[in-house]
């Protein structure tokens, strides 16, 4: 379970985040998450609160989009959706692909409400 | 992840929130910044420090991954016994950090052995990270190494997300553990450089464990990277011990001739993730 981990990190990158844009707090964060990150999406869900529990991200949503995981082929050019350990190419077979997306684990973006000496 | 080639957004982004930049507003008032940021950023960043750490001192570092009990100690003790076995012209100078949650029995069984050996206990934490790694090589002398091994947490799960600042990964699947552990932990199997099939002495009485499908379920991760058999064990073949002694100099050889060229040497899987988060955010800047 190294999701903790990985809240602690996004939550820090939030306070840089709300501090640089002069935030009062955050109110929405959107990551994306691919299934070969290795960060489980409701496990993420579950340690944000723990996470953020008294910082400016205390009452944000965090909303968790999953991508699919999708690959090239090396040999025929194909590209297609695959399962998570079968990395195939459904045209030629061929195990030589490379992954164009499922890999993911990215801080796509922040909503914010902005401290009102600032606007 | 990265610094170098303007994909890192800390900064780029800054003209995204000023006036008329991609920023926008929600219905209620509240500012949306597009950020586009790895999620482990700040790992990241420390793990780029930890690697150019390593390239200052041209000592390549390598990440061992495995389950709890696959051989990841037993396999270094054999490598120090196999390279003092070398003519001296052949030897190489190796250090090791140990991870574990708790105790030194490790580090230990490396310093018996006339090796610096650093042991980290990460108390509950299932993994290392690239903090932690950093902590170790304060205590660390780098000087006249070649390489520095980094025995991950016994875990097939959280090691293979955290950029530890290495350059290659290597993954250990024990006989006794099934041909199928690349097909159920694909995170793992998929990020390694080189997998080492351990305690092969064993596979003459083990019926149920086949190189060729644990291979094949490897290649089904996409992942080219060689299959050694291996034994840690002195009755067995030799030919896995050679083969993995090796490997490590052609690696070596080629870490110095990216250091010669003044670039660095990536885990494979880290270079593509690289090319991958540079595309994300350059379809976003086309956008």
């Amino acid at each position: 379970m190294h999701e903790l981990s990985v809240c602690q990190s996004i939550v820090q990158q939030l306070e840089q985040l709300a501090q640089d844009n002069h935030a009062r707090s955050i109110s929405r964060v959107i990551v994306d998450i691919g299934p070969l990150s290795g960060v489980e999406a409701s496990l993420l869900e579950r340690a944000f609160p723990l996470a953020s529990s008294g910082t400016m991200a205390e009452h944000a949503e965090l909303v968790t989009r999953i991508l699919p995981i999708r690959v090239r082929c090396n040999v025929c050019g194909n590209e297609n959706e695959t399962p998570a350990n079968k990395l195939l190419c459904s045209a030629c077979g061929s195990w030589q692909t490379t992954l164009i997306s499922g890999d993911e684990m990215l801080l796509r973006s922040v909503e914010l409400e902005k401290d009102e000496n600032y606007v | 992840m990265c610094d170098t080639c303007g994909c890192n957004i800390t900064d780029a982004n800054h003209h995204l929130v000023e006036q008329g930049g991609k920023h926008s507003h929600t219905s209620n008032g509240d500012e949306a910044i597009e950020v586009l940021q790895n999620l482990l950023h700040e790992n990241n960043h420390r793990a780029a420090h930890n690697r150019e750490h390593f390239d200052r001192h041209q000592v390549l570092a390598i990440n061992l991954m495995s389950s709890p009990g696959s051989g990841k100690t037993a396999l270094l003790e054999a490598t120090i016994d196999a390279l003092n076995a070398l003519p001296e012209t052949q030897q190489l100078s190796i250090a090791v950090i140990e991870g574990d949650l708790e105790t030194e029995n490790d580090a230990q069984r490396i310093r018996d052995k006339n090796i610096p050996a650093i042991q980290i206990t990460t108390g509950s934490a299932c993994h290392l990270d690239a903090y932690m790694i950093h902590d170790a090589l304060h205590e660390l002398k780098l000087d006249g190494l070649d390489i520095v091994f980094i025995e991950n947490v016994g875990n097939l799960v959280c090691p293979a997300s955290f950029d530890l600042g290495h350059h290659l990964n290597v993954t250990l699947l024990s006989v006794t553990e099934g041909d199928d552990k690349p097909s159920k932990y694909p995170v793992m199997f998929r990020a390694s450089d080189l997998n080492l099939i351990s305690k092969a002495d064993l596979l003459a009485v083990l019926d149920d464990f086949q190189v060729s499908k644990a291979e094949q379920n490897i290649r089904n991760l996409a992942n080219p990277a060689p299959v050694l058999e291996i034994s840690a064990r002195d009755s067995y073949n030799k030919n896995g011990m050679e083969q993995w002694i090796s490997w490590l100099r052609t690696q070596l050889d080629q870490y110095h001739e990216q250091l010669s060229r003044h670039q660095t040497l990536l885990p494979k899987i880290q270079h593509q993730a690289h090319q991958h988060e540079a595309a994300h955010s350059h379809s976003h800047e086309s956008a």
